[in-house]
């Protein structure tokens, strides 16, 4: 029975949490290797593109709350997204075709592109904050839990709860209806390969006759709807707050990375991995022990290897033994 | 006047000239072959006519049209198919999806294409689901010539083929490059191993510095004394 | 236009920029801002070093920065003897324990082949770590138990504030060497990256390990390097002064001590900025413009390319260290909570950019006209939003939105400029001059 809590116990605070958080880490870390993928560099201005597509959804959904529309017990941003998503492709290619294009034809060093996209983070910054403020923004709706840990403890009989809110079912199950996706595009369709080959050799494949601005476009398309998604699925998990896109950005990058930047795979891999760790190590162990430990041994601490604190911390600490013993990343992307 | 010719052509990277009033051309079903020491230009008089370098002066046509504005892309295009020396194949792509993005400007079905190159490399219908950087040197270079295939090209230009494979994958390599010629395609090679180059070409171009010194068949090249003592060794 | 010119051209207009703030706003409100923009030309310095000498992408400026903030209030902060009767030993037992920890690895990763030492190396971590926090916890409980409404912390060393300057850049330059040593040699992005993590565990330290400098609590009252507007009021001399000028003297104190501070701070740059141009000119400098020109070149001449390019990082970020602490000293407090990435690390950088990167004195241009713009940006802002919204009632929502969003202009505005200078004159306002 005991052990039965202490899975239980594992279940609510480390498995679900942790699978939720990798799901949002996974799909923005895909958004940053698609972009590194093609246009070769690290986009900075990513954490900002997922605020802004989340700014979106957040307006729509108030329209569509107003109008009277619901999913019942699902909440409408989900019926929002589309057209954060529209805005933010609209957003993503203007930029393109404002400031990265330039550099493109001027070949501009990766380096240009990094402190390019700086700028643009400057300006999404700016602009969500001008529109919608600094402060929290709560927009979810709908049914709370799919179980709650009450519901869970009377079906069970156990000691420890099991809550599963829906937001957490809805990042898990978008998530992988959107990888399934993205996977079968970049496998199977004509696009998706002329972006794989594009990514893999840009000479051999302008002797293709790829189009270059097409396959820059499409990618740009994938990367704002991917954003939107991520920025949605987190918003509506945690909450809104502008400033939490920025300081995601470092998770996102460490996910990239130790999954191999440029590889899709990776990203997804390196989102889990940072993810857990972070949950993990943050995670107070006491009454986990206390329920497999006999009597005797009840710990005194409170068994947390960290603070939450310093979660920032775990995200870097996984970069750096990645960069030390196999700067690849797990998938082998591109190094140097 | 050949099936595709450089006239003339005079240009380099830089404010330097390489090319100097160089003349190259190939025939329908023939092979023709540039040789000449390091530094000549060989690949530079391959890149011109494949519009990667800019003519300063000089023509390049195909069928008599003049091409010599237009960009590498265009050319594929109008039937030339270009196989580079290094970075050949996509290493991360199948085999199969390699010959794919080889026919990317085809509308039309073309998997009797891809059958054909299978036929003509059977190693590589074994391995087409195996991405192609997991391959063996000679076998990627069977890939980068089948992805140029795929076009359906009437010219096939070859920059060093042959280049850190074996004696025996070369001559299986040429093999395979005779049998393209007789389907009536152009071949054009820029080749280092000379004498075993020039023994199965129609037609053979020895550059020096940029311009032509000898330019004659493959065999009279071969029979030529001063030609095997300065560049073939004896 | 000549290269000299044009240097005094632009320094000019920033001064004109300074005498209109003073006759239009204030005097002191002038001073206040030709401080910090001193502060930031400094901070631009550092970042010019790392990035304009030698290509590295320092994205932790804000860390460096708040490693010299510690070090001001370790420097002059008042020891607190009962906290470190209650926790000094336990402390010293735990930083003594994560010592041998971290030689105990290092020795097996030197020592022994790269399979074998893997298990030994995770279980001497694990061991070292909980043996670490069995003597840190109690510690850091005991000491932070002890009069925690005022103190809660170990203090200081009671020493005057401007050696914490020098502390600072230290402290900063130890960080950048365990930073450097992990990403330098692989791709520039990553050091990027790296610095970006280092800068957001730096501030969450110092948010956090309360014993140290009272965390989100914040140390205030520091002591000052320059006399106290106060004292200076209650001076007859003073008195007498103000009344013979006219000048209230509230006015004339606060315009004095910011005076003083302007000195200091000028003093700083000068000495920087003499050693930066002389480094800049040595057969040091060329052989780092030679690197960063040409990376495989001048590996190729047997110039040690991952070497250099740690050095050049420890110096540049030593000087943003002293930067940092010498914003701690103008600010007479240090406040983790008030560092922010867009303030701290891509101000810098827009400073840097705009300014010249490769050029010293370009990057001080850079440090003074983009802070005066930030600063400025915000009345400018508000008085523009008034404006355009003039013809709408003073009620209507819209108008109440832009108002109130007035600030958030700022970011773009910075935005809108690096991607302009970028774009037009990628080289900055006084581009690096070749030599």
């Amino acid at each position: 029975m005991n052990f039965l809590n202490a899975i239980t116990l594992i279940g609510n605070y480390l498995f679900i949490p942790g699978l939720t958080y990798g799901c949002q880490l996974a799909l923005g870390a895909l958004g940053v290797t698609l972009i590194y993928a093609i246009l070769r560099y690290s986009n900075f201005a990513h954490g900002e593109t997922m605020a802004f597509g989340t700014m979106v959804t957040i307006f729509a959904t108030w329209g569509l709350q107003k109008l009277g529309v619901s999913l019942g017990p699902l909440p409408t941003a989900l019926i929002a997204m589309p057209v954060g998503i529209l805005m933010t492709v609209v957003l993503c290619l203007v930029s393109d075709r404002v400031v990265y294009r330039y550099h493109r034809k001027q070949r501009s060093d990766p380096v240009i592109f990094l402190i390019a996209s700086i700028g643009v983070m400057f300006l999404y910054n700016g602009l969500i904050r001008f529109v919608i403020g600094p402060d929290d923004q709560i927009f979810t709706d709908g049914e709370r839990f799919i179980i709650t840990a009450r519901e869970f403890k009377t079906l069970t009989g156990l000691k420890e709860g099991l809550a599963f809110k829906t937001t957490q079912g809805i990042t898990i199950v978008v998530t992988a209806v959107i990888v399934a996706a993205l996977f079968w595009f970049l496998n199977k369709t004509r696009t998706g390969k002329s972006m794989r080959a594009y990514s893999d050799n840009e000479d051999l494949a302008l002797l293709s006759g790829i189009n270059p601005d097409r396959v820059v476009m499409v990618a740009w398309i994938l990367t704002a709807a991917l954003a939107t998604i991520a920025g949605t699925l987190y918003g509506l998990d945690k909450s809104f707050k502008p400033f939490t896109y920025l300081q995601i950005l470092l998770p996102i990058f460490a996910a990239a990375i130790v999954g191999g930047i440029g590889s899709p795979v990776g990203a997804i891999a390196g989102g889990f991995v940072i993810a857990f760790s972070e949950v993990a190590v943050t995670f107070a162990y006491r009454k986990f022990v206390s329920y497999l430990a006999p009597e005797s041994w009840q710990p005194d601490g409170l068994l947390q290897l960290l603070s939450t604190d310093y979660k920032f911390a775990v995200s870097f600490s996984i970069l750096v033994i990645v960069l030390l013993v196999r700067p690849t990343g797990i998938f082998r992307g591109r190094s140097i | 006047m050949s099936f595709l010719t450089g006239n003339n052509m005079t240009g380099g990277y830089g404010a330097a000239d390489i090319l100097h009033d160089c003349t190259i051309g190939v025939e329908k079903g023939e092979i023709a072959v540039v040789v000449g020491p390091n530094g000549a230009g060989k690949s530079t008089a391959m890149k011109a006519l494949f519009g990667m370098l800019d003519l300063r002066q000089g023509e390049v046509l195909i069928g008599g049209e003049n091409i010599t504005s237009l960009t590498p892309q265009d050319r594929v295009t109008r039937g030339m198919g270009f196989v580079p020396q290094t970075s050949n194949v996509f290493t991360t792509m199948s085999v199969e999806e390699n010959l794919e993005m080889g026919a990317f400007i085809r509308q039309d079905d073309i998997r009797g294409t891809m059958n054909q190159v299978y036929d003509l490399f059977p190693i590589l219908k074994e391995k087409r689901r195996q991405p192609a950087g997991e391959l063996s040197g000679g076998q990627r270079q069977q890939v980068a010539v089948g992805r140029a295939l795929m076009t359906q090209p009437e010219v096939l230009m070859l920059d060093e083929p042959t280049a850190g494979v074996s004696p025996i994958v070369m001559d299986e390599l040429f093999d395979r490059i005779i049998e393209i010629a007789r389907t009536g395609i152009a071949v054009l090679m820029v080749e280092q191993n000379a004498k075993q180059a020039l023994q199965i070409a129609d037609k053979g171009y020895v550059l020096v510095q940029g311009a032509n010194r000898y330019t004659d068949t493959g065999a009279a090249l071969l029979a030529n004394p001063d030609v095997r003592k300065a560049f073939l060794g004896g | 236009m000549s290269h000299t010119l044009r240097k005094i051209l632009m320094f000019g207009l920033v001064a004109i920029g300074f005498i209109a703030v003073g006759q239009l706003q204030s005097w002191p409100l002038s001073l206040t801002i030709l401080n910090l923009c001193l502060i930031s030309a400094i901070m631009s310095l550092g970042v010019n070093i790392q990035w304009g000498y030698a290509g590295l992408l320092n994205v932790g400026v804000m860390g460096f920065a708040a490693l010299g903030g510690l070090a001001g209030v370790l420097v002059s902060t008042q020891p607190v003897p009962a906290a470190w009767a209650a926790g000094g030993s336990g402390l010293g037992l735990a930083f003594l324990v994560a010592l041998v920890t971290i030689g105990a690895i290092c020795w097996c990763y030197f020592k022994l082949g790269p399979v074998v030492r893997t298990l030994p190396i995770i279980i001497i971590g694990l061991v070292g770590f909980f043996a670490y926090r069995y003597f840190f916890d109690p510690a850091v409980s005991a000491i932070e138990a002890v009069d925690p409404a005022t103190s809660g912390n170990l203090g200081g060393l009671g020493m005057p504030i401007i050696l914490s300057w020098l502390v600072g850049g230290l402290f900063a330059a130890a960080a950048a060497w365990a930073v450097g040593k992990v990403s330098l040699g692989l791709r520039s992005d990553y050091l990027a990256i790296a610095t970006l993590g280092i800068s957001e565990i730096i501030i969450a330290m110092l948010k956090n390990e309360d014993w140290l400098t009272r965390g989100v609590k914040n140390m205030s009252g520091l002591p000052r390097p320059v006399p106290y507007e106060v004292d200076i009021q209650k001076s007859e001399y003073f008195i007498k002064l103000a009344e013979d000028w006219g000048v209230s003297i509230i006015d004339l104190s606060s315009i004095l001590v910011k005076l003083a501070y302007a000195g200091l701070f000028a003093a700083v740059l000068l000495i920087l900025l003499w050693l930066c141009e002389r480094a800049l000119k040595s057969p040091w400098g060329r052989m780092m413009r030679a690197i960063r020109d040409n990376e495989t070149a001048a590996e190729a001449m047997g110039k040690n390319v991952t070497g250099r390019h740690l050095q050049v990082f420890i110096l540049g970020s030593a000087v943003i260290g002293i930067a940092g602490a010498m914003l701690t000293t103008l600010d007479g407090q240090f406040t983790p909570a008030s560092y922010q990435p867009l303030r701290f690390t891509f101000l810098i950088w827009v400073m840097v950019i705009v300014g010249g990167s490769g050029n010293n004195w370009g990057a001080i241009l850079g440090g003074f006209v983009i802070w005066f713009f930030w600063v400025e940006a915000e009345p400018v802002g508000l008085w523009l939003m008034d404006v355009i919204t003039s013809g709408m009632a003073d009620t209507s929502p819209l108008r109440e939105h832009l108002l109130k969003s007035a600030a958030h202009m700022r970011p773009i505005t910075m935005g809108v400029v690096l991607l302009l200078v970028l774009r037009f004159t990628p080289r900055g306002l006084l581009p690096e001059t070749k030599r």
